[in-house]
């Protein structure tokens, strides 16, 4: 089934069907530790679930190594997950062929972080945003050179200026634009961008998300879109997904998350981005969320967020809260979100410790305590 | 920051000749003695660093002047290439020999830029201390973290072994890094990005600066350990009263921490204030971008950004003039002419003909647009 037919039935029935759909995503990867002394399994996506609709951007957030580019790949299946179900388009990905994994790829491209890294650096611009066409053996070599100016034209670079460069002549942001016009060429449905604009600065970057932008509103495109800059993800997404340490902790509509965060860690991750007001100049000075990410070969039993959360009791420990719906389109995954008032949480038995295990016993302390504090 | 100074900085491009040039304006200078009370710690006046690659001139700083008080923190913002790491590696004598510097960098009432390499070799990582981006180039992977920073502490201390060890232990601690003594026997890698930086602060103060240059030493880190390096540094700045640069392209950054922050555009300051002070009122149409520019929570989804069309300069060929008119929507050619760097206001420094807000410029309804 195509795009368009998948989208006429999906309107003809009432109901909306996700250009997109992950459900109960694994990813998990063997490690050997150094010396071959234990080695273990980075649990790096475990149990992610998630819709994408046609012309919606998903935004990702979290901390590094929470996961978010294993996700991505996941779902693009390079490597093809664990387990779980990933359906595109109508076609589960986890069971098809080489072929149509291929025509499914086209359908949905990914842009990178590394501008310069992504493009080969001895074709000329032409060239490279002519290579998905050619290698999907579209058009002829005269109406891909048309295609080609036009491609350009609309990421905004000047055929007559730069069709002939190569990428070491381009700026960081001129280079993500080809990068863009490559994975626009074969008219996807989704763009999968990771840190697609993070190595840019701010007046650069604040372009090429225009650009993005003027493409989903042009081309009805979808996104998956990650980011560490939670503000940013807010601004160009319609939902957002926060990861922790392989989980998702919270997945709701951008504005009703940011106004009112039910994940403690959402609300953690908030207050930490320094930010400033543009119209008073009034600055907002974060507060730290405490603590070390646990290691995601030994994740927490329970919720894997117990070790750094205020809210914290003896039942997190023990059991693994589940992703539930507490508002519309909005769940989270916690047994004390923030929507419920401190005083009904049940106090917290005397003496219960929920801190990270103690750090093992020092058996040679480096030296006795100095004599005097200079510092 | 000072107000007391009136004269502007030199606004046309002073002619940068080999080494050190003794500023024809001395006579402004404190005398180099020790700073008295309510003196800055550091007076840097229209630095400039030039560059020469295969023939070409790169002209990395172009006018730089700001002061600093002891114990304070002043941010130095601007785009890559702006020349924030330049600048600092020159007050540092990091940079290359054929790197042409002029101007005049003041600490302590010493000029720096006179000091031989040696008197400098002592300065560094004495008296001043550098925090770099990636802790993980910094620090040497094949030495446990307690050995290179006990190394630091016996470089600027007459510690026996013994007690150096032990001072590197409450070095540890005082940039909390967690289980300290255990860390002490591991290895970098062994080790996350946030406390690998809080090692590299702890090899700072192993010398006990009194002004550290942390240059993008959060920029790597996720922003919750951000905000936990932040806290480090503003509580040691607190408690050692020591000074702090920040160099940053960070504005929210820079607005929540710093007192005073100095914006650099192509090499220039182009605007200097406190920080309510610049926040509360920006003038300089290229500042004004990049508030425009960065993404903000209230902002509906979807929304656009204000868009700044262009690039930064070629370093080697900058436009004439003031360097941002190519992507100026204020410009006019009285731009053509380099606007002086000057204080405007009490305590606001910009570097502008048609500020923002002033009414004048090609687009008058710039400042209006918010
Ligand atoms: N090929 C691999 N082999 C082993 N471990 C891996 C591999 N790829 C990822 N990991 C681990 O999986 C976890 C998740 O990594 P991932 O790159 O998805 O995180 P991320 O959220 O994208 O982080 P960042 O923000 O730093 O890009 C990390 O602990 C990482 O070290
Ligand atoms: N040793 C050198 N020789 C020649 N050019 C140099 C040298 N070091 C730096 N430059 C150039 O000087 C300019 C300013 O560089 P600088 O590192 O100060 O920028 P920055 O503001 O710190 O940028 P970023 O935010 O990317 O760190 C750049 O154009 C850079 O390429
Ligand atoms: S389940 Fe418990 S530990 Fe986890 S986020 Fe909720 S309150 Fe915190
Ligand atoms: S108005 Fe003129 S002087 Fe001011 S920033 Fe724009 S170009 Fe420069
Ligand atoms: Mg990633
Ligand atoms: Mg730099």
């Amino acid at each position: 089934m195509t795009a368009v037919e998948e989208r006429t039935a999906g309107d003809r029935s009432g109901a909306r069907t996700p250009l997109l759909r992950a459900r109960n995503l694994v990813q998990e990867f063997p490690v050997q530790a150094a010396g071959g002394v234990k080695g273990g399994v980075v649990h790096a996506v475990s149990d992610v679930s998630f819709d994408i609709y046609r012309g919606e951007t998903l935004g990702v957030v979290g901390e590094t190594g929470s996961g978010k580019s294993t996700l991505a790949r996941s779902v693009i299946q390079l490597p093809r997950p664990k387990s779980g179900v990933v359906e595109f388009q109508g076609t589960d990905l986890m069971k098809a062929g080489r072929k149509e994994l291929k025509e499914s790829r086209r359908q949905m491209q990914m842009v990178y972080q590394d501008p310069f890294g992504s493009l080969n650096p001895r074709w000329r611009v032409s060239e490279l945003v002519e290579e998905p066409l050619v290698g999907h053996g579209q058009g002829n070599a005269s109406s891909r050179k048309r295609r080609v100016e036009e491609l350009l034209d609309l990421v905004g670079l000047d055929p007559s200026q730069y069709a002939k460069r190569r990428p070491f002549e381009l700026s960081g942001g001129q280079c993500q634009r080809v990068a863009i016009a490559r994975a626009v060429a074969l008219e996807p449905a989704l763009i999968v961008a990771d840190e697609a604009v993070s190595s840019l600065d701010v007046l650069i970057q604040a372009q090429v998300l225009n650009l993005f932008e003027k493409l989903r509103r042009e081309l009805n495109l979808s996104y998956l879109f990650i980011a560490h800059d939670l503000a940013m993800v807010k601004q160009v997404s319609d939902r957002v997904a926060v990861m922790y340490l392989g989980q998702l902790a919270e997945i709701g509509p951008a504005e009703g998350m940011y106004r009112q965060p039910l994940h403690p860690y959402t609300s953690a991750l908030l207050d930490s981005i320094p930010r400033v007001d543009p119209v008073t100049g009034a600055a907002h000075r974060p507060v730290a969320l405490p603590g070390e990410p646990p290691s995601p070969i030994d994740p927490p039993s329970g919720c894997r967020f117990r070790t750094r959360c205020p809210r914290a009791q003896l039942k997190c420990a023990e059991e693994a809260p589940q992703l539930v719906e507490r508002l519309p389109g909005h769940q989270v995954a916690c047994h004390f979100p923030l929507d419920v008032v401190e005083a009904d949480l049940p106090p917290k038995p005397a003496g219960a410790t929920l801190a990270p295990p103690p750090v093992p016993a020092q058996p040679t302390a480096p030296a006795q305590p100095a004599p005097q504090q200079t510092l | 920051m000072s107000s007391k100074r009136t004269a502007a900085f030199p606004a046309e491009d002073a002619t940068v000749s080999e080494g050190v040039i003794v500023p024809e304006t001395a006579g402004r200078h404190r005398p180099a003695t020790a700073a008295s009370p309510g003196e800055p710690l550091l007076v840097v006046e229209d630095l400039r660093v030039q560059f020469t690659r295969g023939g070409r001139k790169i002209n990395a700083v172009n006018g730089l002047s700001y002061e600093l008080a002891p114990g304070s923190m002043l941010a130095i913002i601007g785009e890559s290439g702006s020349g924030k790491s330049v600048s600092s590696r020159a007050l540092m004598g990091l940079l290359p020999p054929t790197a042409k510097i002029s101007g005049s960098v003041r600490f302590d009432g010493r000029d720096l830029l006179g000091l031989s390499e040696r008197e400098m070799q002592s300065l560094r990582g004495g008296d001043i201390a550098m925090v770099f981006q990636d802790p993980a180039r910094s620090l040497n992977p094949t030495m446990k973290i307690g050995a290179q920073i006990t190394e630091a502490v016996r470089l600027h201390s007459d510690l026996d072994k013994k007690g150096a060890q032990a001072r590197a232990v409450e070095l540890l601690k005082l940039v909390r890094l967690p289980a300290a003594e255990r860390r002490f026997h591991e290895y970098p890698h062994q080790l996350s990005g946030g406390m690998r930086q809080r090692v590299m602060i702890a090899i700072a103060l192993a010398g006990e600066p009194r002004l550290l240059i942390a240059d993008e030493a959060t920029t790597a880190l996720d922003v919750t350990t951000q905000a936990q390096i932040m806290e480090l540094l503003v509580e040691l700045q607190q408690r050692l009263g020591m000074a702090v640069i920040m160099i940053s392209h960070d504005l929210g950054l820079a607005a929540s921490y710093a007192q005073d922050v100095v914006v650099m555009y192509a090499g220039r300051a182009v605007e200097y204030a406190p920080t309510k002070v610049l926040f509360a009122n920006v003038r300089m149409p290229y500042t004004h971008a990049l508030l425009g520019a960065i993404p903000a929570l209230d902002r509906e989804p979807h929304s656009l950004f204000e868009v700044t069309p262009g690039q930064p300069p070629d370093l080697s060929a900058l436009p004439k003039g003031c360097p941002f008119r190519p992507r100026c929507s204020n410009a006019t050619d009285q731009c053509l002419e380099m606007p002086p760097f000057t204080e405007h206001d009490p305590e606001h420094w910009f570097a502008c003909w048609h500020p923002v807000g002033s009414g004048t410029g090609k687009h008058t309804a710039n400042g209006e647009q918010r």
